[in-house]
């Protein structure tokens, strides 16, 4: 995804000319160029000064919110306050070299939310996606009818604030509130949704309810990118619909298969509001359920360095993840 | 209608099992919708109750309409705190888009448009940030913002909402295949500046791009709930969001709590300016969607 787009020769040729002029006087066949050698250098400095002077805002903002916040964060997780015996002295900092990351990673609480988030990740990502596949697949069938009206109700609930989304579930599912437990309840079945057994399938469900649409305008935007003539000649060929599917416009979408999950697995890492607001219905939701949440926890705690190095590892294991799969399916790519 | 015209006589058994598909697919379709719109179905009737109504009755259909009371109670709730809200996500939102946009759209326009050393690794770079979430950013941002006395300001919220690299992918790649270099020569010939030939010339032609970039800022910063609630203590600089569930964390217990009614109709109302936003602006939404997804 990262790889560099190949530049069109038209591109390449003052950046080699420029290049050039510095070594050896060209050769007079290169005279018959459009551009000569030392024009075409003052004009790459003359573009790259301009180039420069219209990133520079973006890049000066870049920098401060993406990269320092990063840079600093690493550096604060490297560090510890130190109250000194009595607490009678203002504490110091001192440096903690990697004994933040050691105390996060025994901490049973905090790796416990990296496993709950991974366990929820594991179940949820592939329900919701194959839901979304599923769904995109028959919008894309040609003798579906009101195709337009389904696309839209799909796609409504990304529409809906996250936050709103799961406001609206917390009261779908909250018990005394609930018409699904109400449901239930009318035939005969005693149901709670927030008890401690089925809080993580209700966050599955707010996350699949949230973000099938999204996933799903993905996938049908690349099925409509497929040439029309490969699905009707294997129609000719005596091909079932469900095999055209599955061998002709599954590989064919492969890339935005790969894409939705690696945006489901960040998104995944970085769950926060729906249980964050989850608790405000069901106090048996811990305050450590989800890494962002433990997190969170010790910014409240004034324990700045713990939260630093709790969201380096955050980062860093969802990074690998996400990275890891798309190197892996970019292996097997090549090997099918 | 179109398969059965095609569908030579001879194939009348193939016709049949194409109408048994069609309904299978249409059942499908329509459970799908149920599971999709219920819970907004609920949310719209829900806040046309009161309060006790909420507890009594078929939570999917109206009971006694209280409606227009609801509203009047969200707004006249702690000293009318929600309109406040209201103004400081549009401030949050516009502002942020409105800058993010335009920065995004030089940087974008400078990188699929002029040649310099290190341009890919800048791109590269950008393109990196595209897949760090917004969220995963809020708590080193607030570690950063604190020693500096940026917490609890607007500019906590607005300064990160004012970059947007997803904005600066989408205006090169756009800017790239629709700005023509004849264009930008032709302005150059007739001695326009560049920034003037940019803002001029190639802003206009790329206008759909910078439609989607500002949407989706808009929205992206309208939506986000963790850094505001981080950064924001103050409950007047908060944006809806961050005040809405400030509301539905009192449980609607004791006397001085929200209740349910009024949260879920404050809810409800936060909501309409975006799906008022995607209902009418579909075309750009999938376009920057379809952008996302070709690579």
């Amino acid at each position: 995804m990262t790889t560099a787009t190949p530049e069109p020769p038209a591109a390449a040729g003052p950046r080699t000319r420029g290049a050039r002029t510095r070594g050896p006087r060209p050769a007079p066949a290169r005279a018959a160029e459009p551009r000569p050698g030392p024009r075409a250098a003052g004009q790459q400095r003359r573009q790259a000064r301009t180039a420069a002077a219209f990133i520079a805002p973006f890049a000066v903002l870049f920098a401060g919110m993406y990269l320092a916040p990063i840079g600093y964060t690493v550096y604060q997780s490297l560090f510890r306050v130190h109250h000194s015996g009595l607490g009678l002295s203002a504490p110091t900092t001192v440096f903690a070299g990697l004994s933040n990351y050691g105390t996060a990673l025994d901490d049973p609480a905090f790796r416990g939310s990296l496993l709950r988030v991974l366990l929820i990740g594991i179940v949820q990502v592939p329900v919701m996606l194959v839901l979304a596949l599923v769904l995109a697949l028959l919008l894309d069938a040609r003798t579906t009818l009101f195709k337009r009206f389904f696309r839209l109700a799909f796609f409504l609930p990304y529409a809906l604030p996250g936050v709103i989304g799961a406001i609206m579930w917390s009261y779908l599912v909250a018990p005394g509130l609930s018409p699904i437990t109400a449901a239930a309840h009318h035939l005969g079945l005693q149901l709670n949704l927030t008890s401690n057994a089925l809080l993580a399938p209700t966050i599955g469900n707010m996350l699949t309810w949230g973000w099938t649409g999204y996933n799903m305008l993905i996938i049908y935007s690349a099925l409509q990118a497929i040439p029309a003539e490969l699905s009707e000649a294997a129609k000719m060929d005596g091909c079932s619909p469900l095999r055209i599917a599955w061998h002709i416009k599954i590989p064919m979408v492969r890339p935005a298969l790969v894409l939705t999950t690696v945006f489901s697995v960040i998104g995944t890492a970085q769950l926060y509001n729906e249980p964050a607001i989850l608790h405000n219905v069901a106090p048996n939701l811990s305050s450590d359920y989800t890494p962002i949440f433990a997190a969170y926890d010790q910014i409240n705690a004034d324990n700045f360095n713990a939260a630093a190095a709790e969201s380096v590892i955050l980062a860093v294991l969802a990074f690998a993840l996400s990275f890891g799969f798309l190197k892996f399916m970019q292996r097997r790519g090549e090997a099918l | 209608m179109t398969a059965d015209t095609e569908t030579p006589i001879q194939h009348r058994p193939a016709a049949r099992q194409l109408e048994l598909s069609r309904w299978l697919t249409l059942g499908v379709m329509l459970l799908a919708t149920i599971y999709f719109l219920a819970p907004v179905w609920w949310l719209l009737v829900s806040s046309t109750k009161t309060s006790s109504g909420l507890f009594t009755g078929n939570g999917f259909w109206f009971g006694h309409f209280a409606f227009f009371s609801n509203v009047r109670t969200v707004f006249a709730e702690q000293g009318g705190i929600f309109s406040r809200w209201l103004l400081n996500s549009a401030v949050y939102a516009v502002g942020g888009a409105a800058v993010s946009t335009l920065l995004a759209a030089m940087a974008g326009y400078a990188l699929a448009k002029y040649r310099f050393r290190g341009r890919e690794l800048t791109f590269n770079l950008v393109l990196a940030a595209v897949l760090i979430p917004q969220p995963l950013l809020a708590i080193p941002l607030y570690l950063m913002f604190s020693p500096v006395h940026l917490v609890n300001t607007y500019w906590g919220v607005l300064l990160p909402s004012m970059v947007s690299p997803f904005g600066v992918y989408l205006s090169r790649i756009y800017a790239g295949a629709s700005v023509p270099d004849e264009l930008i020569e032709a302005g150059r010939l007739d001695g326009a500046g560049e920034f003037r030939i940019f803002s001029t010339i190639s802003m206009r032609v790329m206008a759909p791009a910078l439609v989607t970039v500002f949407l989706f800022q808009f929205v992206s910063i309208w939506t986000n709930y963790l850094l505001p609630v981080l950064m924001l203590a103050n409950s007047n600089l908060q944006p809806v969001t961050v005040g809405i569930v400030g509301w539905q964390s009192q449980r609607g217990l004791g006397s001085t709590a929200v209740p349910f009614n009024i949260v879920i109709t404050a809810a409800m109302l936060s909501a309409v300016p975006l799906v008022v936003l995607f209902l009418s602006l579909q075309r750009f939404w999938r376009s920057g969607l379809v952008a996302g997804s070709v690579k």
